[in-house]
């Protein structure tokens, strides 16, 4: 990408960040610091990667983005929003009685999502049948899903994978935001995923492993992923939980907590100077 | 009349898919090594690129049909009824229920007629845990004709659908050649005026047994085949009420949130009238041949004759 791209990129990610901070404040719950963590790779995808149009976002031909850690919706939400799939203003409603934005991801309401999530490790399975639809349809779509580390404690994950590799999906990339925290503390004291590269490898898997918070890491294995044939990619990108807002950085707490007015407006500030030094770059 | 045909409903509807994958090209079968048990290896040998077979892994299969539906497929999800709906429960919620995805779940048998493979493959809660499913509309045909129109059926309505099958074969008694399956109606099969008899799957053929042994009794009973247990045919109950007064209920299913909760809420809530219900009642099955079971169970004509009888007061 160029530098003008990817200087468009980070602003997309802290806009992203200002969504889940200004959505998660004003539903008073949800989950900021995996939506925060995952911020370049949302933009990434929606500014650069995902053919989507917001004006059809049922196209038939577009590719497919399952969020399977959906409780990180307010990072999808502020992506789709700062698409244009919906006014920015709805990420104030979130959770609201009546909002369209749900607390998680809600095919049937929300334009943009393609698939309702939220029960972890079912992403998978779902991205596995758009991805074999694709196939069985010669359509040229790819089809990506974000996973976490710790629903990677989930046994339908290894189903899908598994599945994955036998059917040869090259056309699904998976992407674990590996943020090494989950509610219960570290993900390596709770549940133990590692290795998970070698995991995904015994799966089939074509694997990287990334900084998941660097837009040229991302956009590296994306394109690596592109190239892959006769086998599903997964990316595996180290993320800090929290990113972007220092108090809630690596902090196990901010995974399903709410700030207050004050930690809002000390999140904002912080945020929006770092949109002004990217912007005045 | 048509042929009299004596056929297990899962065999039907191996047979029922293959005829309509031409109509409907979106149709695509899924099962999760069960293929031979469940015969969609029927569609598997004509059809094998639309076939998927998913290994031994149900939660994901239902997962991967809701990926499909997404992508404009109508998904036939085909297991055991144990683990197609009981397994699996969460991702038919939450994958297919809540987006309302155009998949078909299909749980094989059904039932305590499994025979020797015992209570952990006896499914009697299937129906319960399925119709309790916002928009989730649940079959459970009752022969080889109905079986071969509910396919028909649930490949033309968009949205998600239960369809319950059994291992065992039953001597068709539905007409092929004029049979109207219409998805919500049930079907009267016998009038009566002292008593109804209210039957679906496999039951029915045994509580048509049971009417005609009423019958020489000088018992004028009743007799509603509901294949359709959601959305149920209320009108049908409930003029049923009105005009026999009792009804009895049938089910090869747990007496808890199967055919009979559903009549009696329809009749709790319209018309109230006494209803008995026969099923199995809170237990687990266990091994032992089907027809054995069954009797053991008290899932047969004659005690379906007797619970009638003493239901009248006889």
């Amino acid at each position: 990408m160029t530098k003008e791209e990817k200087k468009e990129l980070q602003v997309a990610a802290c806009k992203i960040r200002k969504g889940v901070i200004e959505g998660v404040h004003a539903a008073k719950s949800g989950h900021p610091g995996g939506a925060l963590s995952s911020a370049e790779i949302f933009a990434y995808l929606y500014f650069k990667e995902l053919r989507v149009d917001p004006a059809n976002p049922k196209d038939a031909d577009r590719d497919r983005f399952v969020l399977s850690k959906g409780h990180a919706c307010p990072g999808l939400y502020a992506a789709l929003a700062l698409k244009g799939y919906f006014p920015w203003d709805e990420l104030k409603k979130l959770r609201h009685i009546g909002a369209m934005l749900q607390g998680h991801p809600d095919m049937k309401g929300t334009p943009g999502v393609d698939m309702s999530t939220g029960s972890l490790g079912q992403g998978v399975s779902a991205a596995c049948g758009m991805a074999l639809a694709g196939k069985l349809d010669g359509k040229g779509y790819r089809v990506y899903s974000l996973l976490g580390d710790g629903e990677l404690e989930e046994g339908e994950v290894w189903e899908a994978s598994m599945f994955a590799g036998h059917h040869k999906l090259d056309n699904l990339c998976l992407i674990v935001d590996n943020n090494g925290l989950q509610i219960d503390g570290p993900v390596s004291e709770v549940g133990g995923p590692e290795p998970i590269d070698e995991k995904f490898k015994a799966f089939g898997f074509d694997v990287q492993k990334i900084n998941g918070n660097s837009l040229d890491d991302i956009e590296k294995s994306i394109e690596h992923a592109k190239t892959v044939k006769g086998k599903p990619s997964v990316i595996i990108a180290s993320t800090v939980k929290g990113k972007g807002v220092s108090y809630m950085e690596n902090q196990v707490g901010w995974h399903g907590k709410a700030p207050n007015d004050e930690q809002y407006e000390t999140a904002m500030c912080e945020l929006n100077k770092q949109l002004s030094e990217l912007e005045a770059e | 009349m048509s042929e009299m045909v004596k056929k297990a409903t899962r065999e039907s509807y191996g047979m029922a898919l293959t005829e309509l994958a031409e109509q409907f090209p979106q149709i695509v079968v899924l099962d999760a090594d069960l293929a031979e048990a469940t015969k969609t290896a029927m569609f598997k040998k004509k059809y094998p690129g639309r076939f998927i077979d998913c290994g031994i892994a149900e939660c994901n299969m239902i997962g991967v049909a809701a990926g499909l539906a997404a992508c404009g497929k109508i998904p036939f999800a085909t297991s055991f009824a144990m683990f197609a709906a009981g397994r699996a429960y969460e991702q038919v919620r939450n994958s297919v229920a809540y987006p309302k995805l155009n998949v078909k779940i299909v749980g094989s048998h059904a039932g305590i007629s499994v025979g020797e493979d015992g209570a952990t493959h006896q499914c009697l809660e299937d129906i319960a845990l399925m119709r309790e499913l916002p928009g989730m509309v649940v079959l459970n045909p009752s022969d080889h004709y109905e079986m071969k129109a509910a396919v028909k059926a649930a490949a033309e309505h968009y949205g998600p659908v239960y369809i319950r099958l059994g291992r065992l074969a039953v001597e068709s008694f539905n007409n092929g050649d004029d049979y109207k399956f219409e998805l919500g109606k049930g079907i009267t099969l016998r009038g009566g005026k002292d008593i109804t008899i209210i039957a679906t799957g496999l039951m029915v053929s045994r509580a048509l047994e049971a009417v005609k042994a009423l019958e020489k009794k000088g018992i004028d009973a009743r007799l509603i085949n509901i294949h359709t247990i959601k959305p149920i045919d209320r009108d049908i109950i409930i003029k049923a009420a009105k005009e026999t007064g009792k009804i009895v209920t049938v089910e090869e299913h747990s007496v808890i949130g199967g055919l009979g909760d559903a009549v009696s809420s329809v009749l709790c809530e319209e018309y109230p009238a006494p209803v008995v219900k026969i099923g199995v009642n809170d237990q687990f099955g266990h091994s032992g041949p089907a027809d054995d079971l069954l009797e053991q169970y008290g899932l047969c004509a004659s005690h379906i004759e007797e619970v009638t009888e003493k239901a009248l007061g006889k």
